[in-house]
């Protein structure tokens, strides 16, 4: 949702970023208030999953210019876990699998984590199963994915909730959802994209990076971007992701050349 | 190393072993004179040797330690902190010598549990007939070395279609330095029987001598056995291992061996599956660091149809350590519709730890299923920079990773109290990660 006078989370400037030499980024430019859904849409080699890893603060990724701040911070300087105590936090597109280590205590690890960071009380085992088993009711989550280990074995499905019930229980400022749909049949988007919706108020924002339209009839955003070759080219409201939806990718670019052509 | 060191080991302990004849049975004695004999024709092998090529023990040559004599200083008091809460029953072994003082005998009645004079005595049909059946000396210096030296033997014979719920301990305690010890087990399932042991090798100090260890099973028809073995001794100690399991129709032999000890460390491990239908679980893992060697050779050898076999060897190698990997699996002309596979994953936390592994199977029939694969790597960065996303430092991100990748095989062990003090040790090994 908009809100008039809410503060600026994010703010993105000129942001340019390498791997292995190769400029992905070429400088973008994003700012994202308080109570904000914004959608990132682009094909697949844009550059929309970079800028969610180097937001999140993927080392692999080389800074080349560009300033990014969340809240009061230059969230570039920070490490990725700094990031992350600070209010960030990025849904992966494919979620690690961790054998070895149960769900629970994975969880209740990143939850007292953030806890311990905010000055808040962390849980116990017991205290968390409980905590845990009402907000996976959120999800339709199975208690059983408790036990199991992290992610392993879970379906596409499986492992997006988990996700969602991660940063359902981080309660993160500013969620960047990298292809949440991917993946998913229609009955597991809805479940997901409820869970996001729910999550979703006026204190926080939610950045949904995504390639096609059909999340977007469920988690409705305020802002929709299309980012190519590393730049966003237009932005828009809701209406531009069924436009995009309509004429495709391709009108984006013919109606970008007819744009630079204009102004040359 | 020189040959004429080499020589000298053993030629050492050739001469000093003519006094040791001292087991009341001929067919005993015999065993022993005709491995003595076969030492006689041996060498130590040396990095020459295809099966020792990754593991070079010249050391062991300079070192003449004798035999263990026995020590009866040890109290109660000393080893309480190795006792597990969940064993009811448990054989304490110090130095290779039975100590029945330490050792808890409660479940008698069901359980044939004891050691090997006192089993001479009732046993002793039984004995002739497994007894060194398994765990074949020739073609083995160190199975040869420990039949002929051997004081005593740990002895469990599981009677049919009993099942014992308690975990047994056989503990193996080096509380001298510069002594050889030579333990050995025995263990008998009869048919549909069940038990489970664990065999652990601990140190009461940090002090050099040489381990040298036999385990020889032996599973009837729809017998199970649950095989735990912990090898944490001093980390100046040679430790050399056989153990030989023998699986007839049906029965099942399931085993997680953990080697976290010992400078140098080498176990065999040799699984046959003799009838139909048989079936075993093997799940190893090497945690090793500083200059430690671990050296594991495991052959599972399907002799007839229906086998089913699954492995997982994992090694945790931190420092200048180096862990190696051998695991044979054979499958006989006759071996039909075996399901086997087996899988070795090693994780490097420096960049001077060393893996060697080496998957090597030969099949010899065509209606079978077998998997196998070996990976090298070292933390995935992708897993760590996940973990730093939910808030973790790196130094958390990367124990809690090493920690998840121990924690695959001793998830295994089926002693609760066992698990939850690997898992510490496997943390504090994590805590000094070097990458």
């Amino acid at each position: 949702m908009i809100v008039k006078n809410s503060k600026t989370l994010l703010s993105v400037e000129g942001l340019r970023a390498s791997i292995n030499g190769t400029e992905i980024l070429k400088g973008i430019d994003l700012t994202v208030k308080s109570g904000e859904i914004h959608a990132i849409m682009g094909l697949n080699g844009s550059g929309k999953s970079t800028l969610a890893k180097v937001l999140a603060g993927h080392s692999a990724y080389e800074i080349t210019g560009g300033t990014v701040r969340f809240e009061d911070k230059d969230l570039l300087e920070l490490a990725p876990e700094d990031r992350a105590r600070a209010g960030l936090f990025l849904a992966f597109q494919y979620p690690i699998e961790i054998p070895g280590v149960a769900n629970t205590q994975f969880l209740r690890l990143a939850y007292n984590t953030i806890q311990a960071q905010r000055g808040k009380d962390e849980l116990d085992p017991l205290e968390f199963d409980d905590f845990v088993r009402e907000k996976m009711k959120l999800l339709d989550m199975n208690p059983d994915f408790l036990d199991r280990s992290v992610n392993e074995g879970f379906s596409g499905g499986e492992k997006k909730r988990n996700e969602i019930l991660q940063m359902a229980l981080l309660e993160p400022k500013l969620s960047i959802l990298d292809e949440m749909d991917s993946g998913l049949d229609i009955d597991a988007l809805k479940t997901v994209a409820n869970g996001v919706n729910q999550i979703a108020n006026k204190d926080n924002a939610t950045i949904l990076v995504t390639h096609y339209q059909r999340l977007l009839d469920y988690v409705v955003p305020d802002f929709v971007h299309i980012i190519q070759s590393g730049s966003i080219v237009m932005t828009g409201g809701k209406e531009l992701a069924l436009e995009l939806e309509t004429r495709g990718y391709d009108w984006v670019t013919a109606n970008k050349q007819s744009i630079a052509g204009a102004v040359a | 190393m020189s040959e004429t060191a080499t020589t000298d080991y053993l030629d050492c302990l050739l001469k000093s072993w003519s006094t040791k004849s001292n087991q009341p049975l001929s067919w005993l004695n015999q065993l022993r004179a005709s491995a003595i004999d076969y030492v006689g024709t041996q060498r130590l092998p040396t990095k020459g040797d295809e099966e020792w090529r990754f593991t070079d023990i010249s050391a062991l040559a300079r070192l003449s330690f004798q035999s263990a004599q026995s020590n009866t200083d040890l109290q109660a008091q000393d080893i309480k902190h190795l006792h597990l809460k969940e064993a009811k029953n448990s054989l304490v072994f110090v130095d290779g010598h039975y100590s029945a003082q330490l050792s808890t005998i409660i479940d008698s009645a069901t359980l044939e549990i004891g050691n090997l004079s006192e089993f001479l005595l009732t046993h002793a049909a039984i004995l002739e007939s497994h007894f060194g059946q398994y765990a074949k000396f020739d073609n083995n210096v160190f199975a040869a070395l420990n039949t002929a030296f051997l004081r005593d033997c740990a002895l469990i014979i599981v009677p049919k279609n009993t099942a014992i719920a308690e975990p047994v301990h056989l503990l193996f305690i080096a509380a001298q330095s510069e002594v050889t010890s030579y333990p050995r087990c025995l263990i008998i399932g009869e048919s549909g029987s069940s038990v489970t042991f664990v065999e652990e090798y601990v140190s009461l100090r940090e002090a050099a001598y040489v381990t040298n260890s036999v385990t020889e099973i032996s599973l009837s028809a729809n017998a199970h056995a649950r095989h735990i073995r912990i090898q944490r001794e001093s980390t100046q100690a040679y430790h050399l291992a056989n153990c030989a399991v023998s699986l007839v129709h049906g029965s099942n032999y399931q085993s997680v061996s953990i080697s976290s000890g010992a400078q140098i460390s080498r176990y065999n491990l040799d699984v046959q599956l003799i009838d139909e239908a048989a079936e075993c679980t093997i799940d190893g893992l090497a945690l090793i660091s500083d200059n430690q060697l671990a050296d594991t050779h495991t052959c599972i050898d399907h002799i007839k149809p229906n086998g089913t076999s699954r492995q997982q060897h994992k090694c945790i190698v931190n420092d200048k350590a180096h862990a190696v990997f051998n695991g044979k699996i054979i499958v006989r002309p006759h071996a039909q519709q075996t399901n086997s596979s087996q899988s070795s994953r090693n994780l490097l936390l420096s960049k001077t730890a060393q893996v060697d592994t080496k998957p090597q199977l030969e099949i010899f029939a065509d209606d079978v299923k077998c998997a196998h694969g070996a990976t090298v790597g070292q933390l995935d960065k992708e897993e760590i920079f996940y973990l730093e996303s939910r808030g973790l430092s790196e130094t958390a991100a990367r124990s809690l990773l090493t920690y998840a990748f121990g924690a695959e095989i001793i998830n295994r062990i089926p002693v609760s109290s066992l698990r939850q003090q690997l898992e510490q040790t496997v943390l504090n090994q994590t805590q000094d990660n070097k990458l």
